[in-house]
């Protein structure tokens, strides 16, 4: 058989992307859609242009302005999202270790999972008044039930055996909670914590633009209301791409790490 | 605690351990259901007792009820003389599910877990008996692998070498050979055989398997089903311990027509199905 007859049997190889590179270019597909529509419209009051969203980031970027509403806003959503995990820690806890806090745990969590935190607003202004506590408030509530919930059912899908060898080596109580079920639960858990951040970012930001808190102190939310009212709508444009950027930045470099370093290392995962 | 192991053979000394006339009952949908009633047995140290019978005998509930997992209806369970309350280290159970290890940490660090937590051990020192442990049982390349990287019966050793390396006052194995394939629990028989000969280990062993019980155990407890009672005892002898003796084939025999009556069974893949299924 000669080289010319194996060449033509073989595939034609076509220029192959990964899976990295095939968004970046669909990335820069929709941007510059999004660039042609602006221009056709020719309304920036209405839809900016990408270039000028751009030139809009940058100087919020620049001026200090943007970085700190991204900071006002991720100091309050770092507060509620730790008092969101420390309070489903103790009641999962209680829940795997005792009857009554499993029924404690899921009636609570039926009934305030499906409750929006944007709706408890109107309480935390009137239990904490205007600033960030009313926001801290509805963030804990954003996160802590799904959050509860994820690990809840993480420590019940650990397999018996599991849990007998566990006791077997002497854990009990607080030790097989925390030495045992948590890192056998970790999937669950990681993506109830993925879920609660999700909640959490967006509750936050939905709660800035109902109160801007007091204005000077107000987060990325209150950037965006108030920059509409201004007409400024380049800015109001800039402030969702903050919001998406962090989002994004979040999910793919902190949680695809830990993802990565741990239940996917212990092939607890996929 | 796991000290008095190497001791002499005293005779005022407790067994290690005393079953007595011990029932178990679990409550399903369909009522109160009697697994095991009353049962005596006791294993005397560095004895290996292998406890046969078929599926729905109880044997397993039996050797959770040892490990402490399961409370008896009745009857008592005594480890060197004290009853059993609770589990606990000093009777280290190896599970027929490959699931018993932690995923999370390394073929080493399970046996290392299991030596801080049981025995107290400090990082270092139980790092060394670990290593030890996974050596004898032949995974030293694998000491810093990830469980779900191991096949089935690499999983099993490491489980026997956790269970063996904390130096319980008695071994529990609830038929750990039982997922895998025959021949690598040929192998593993005969592994587990040397380790609890050289170690003197008193062991309690599940199966359902006649020539596993005969090979492994230095007595076999025969138990009917529904419910487990005991239906026979049998020693087994120096000679009738080897597989492909005389000896060995006349007990597997003997102990098959005591569970089958006179049916005649041909092979030992024809038992095991008859077994599990029975």
């Amino acid at each position: 058989m000669s080289l010319s007859t194996l060449d033509a049997v073989a595939p034609r190889r076509l220029p192959t992307f990964s899976p990295g590179a095939r968004q970046v270019v669909i990335l820069v597909a929709l941007a510059a859609i999004w660039e042609a529509y602006a221009r056709y419209l020719g309304n920036s009051l209405l839809l900016p242009s990408f270039t000028e969203t751009a030139e809009a980031l940058w100087s919020v970027t620049r001026n200090g302005e943007l970085p700190g509403r991204m900071v006002a806003s991720l100091s309050v959503l770092l507060t509620g999202y730790g008092i969101g995990i420390g309070i489903a820690v103790v009641i999962t806890a209680l829940a795997a270790l005792n009857q009554w806090g499993e029924s404690l745990l899921s009636l609570l969590t039926s009934m305030f999972n499906p409750l929006p935190a944007i709706a408890l607003l109107p309480i935390a202004l009137l239990w904490f008044g205007v600033g960030t506590s009313s926001l801290t408030f509805v963030t804990v509530h954003a996160v802590l039930w799904p959050l509860a919930l994820a690990c809840h059912a993480g420590f019940r899908a650990v397999p018996q055996t599991l849990r007998m060898a566990g006791r077997n080596m002497g854990l009990s109580g607080p030790s097989y909670v925390f030495a045992l079920l948590v890192p056998a639960a970790l999937p669950s858990i990681l993506s109830g914590l993925r879920l609660g951040w999700a909640f959490a970012w967006r509750t936050l930001i939905a709660a800035e633009m109902v109160f801007g808190a007091s204005a000077r102190s107000g987060g990325l939310g209150w950037f965006i209301f108030t920059n509409r009212a201004q007409l400024e709508t380049a800015n109001v444009f800039a402030g969702l791409l903050a919001v998406i950027l962090i989002g994004l930045v979040v999910e793919t470099v902190i949680f695809s790490t830990l993802t990565r370093l741990t239940v996917r290392r212990w092939g607890q995962e996929g | 605690m796991p000290q008095g192991q190497q001791d002499a053979r005293a005779p005022e000394v407790p067994a290690p351990l005393s079953v007595s006339r011990v029932t178990l009952r679990y409550q399903t949908e369909k009522g109160l259901v009697t697994a095991v009633e009353d049962v005596s047995f006791t294993i005397g140290r560095g004895e290996r007792l292998a406890l046969l019978g078929p599926s729905g005998c109880g044997k397993s509930s039996l050797l959770r009820a040892v490990g402490g997992f399961l409370k008896p209806a009745s009857g008592a369970i005594l480890l060197n003389g004290a009853p059993v309350k609770g589990p606990g280290p000093d009777r280290m159970v190896v599970f027929q599910e490959f699931d018993q290890l932690l995923p999370w940490r390394t073929v080493s660090g399970n046996v290392e877990f299991a030596l801080r937590r049981a025995r107290g051990l400090s990082a270092a020192a139980a790092r060394s008996v670990a290593r030890d442990w996974i050596g004898r049982v032949g995974l030293a390349r694998f000491a810093d692998a990830f469980p779900h990287t191991l096949s089935g019966g690499m999983k099993q050793r490491v489980a026997i070498a956790r269970a063996f390396a904390v130096q319980p006052a008695i071994l529990l194995m609830d038929e750990p050979f039982a997922a895998l394939d025959a021949l690598s629990r040929r192998r593993m028989q005969d592994e587990l055989l040397a380790l609890c000969e050289e170690t003197g280990a008193t062991t309690l062993f599940v199966t359902h398997a006649i020539d596993e019980a005969v090979h492994v155990g230095t007595r076999v407890l025969v138990l009917s089903a529904h419910p487990g009672r005991v239906a026979a005892e049998y020693p087994v002898s120096g000679e009738a311990a080897r597989r492909g003796t005389a000896a060995f084939a006349a007990l597997e025999a003997e102990i098959q027509s005591r569970i089958f009556g006179s049916e005649p069974l041909s092979s030992d893949a024809e038992a095991d199905h008859v077994l599990e299924h029975a």
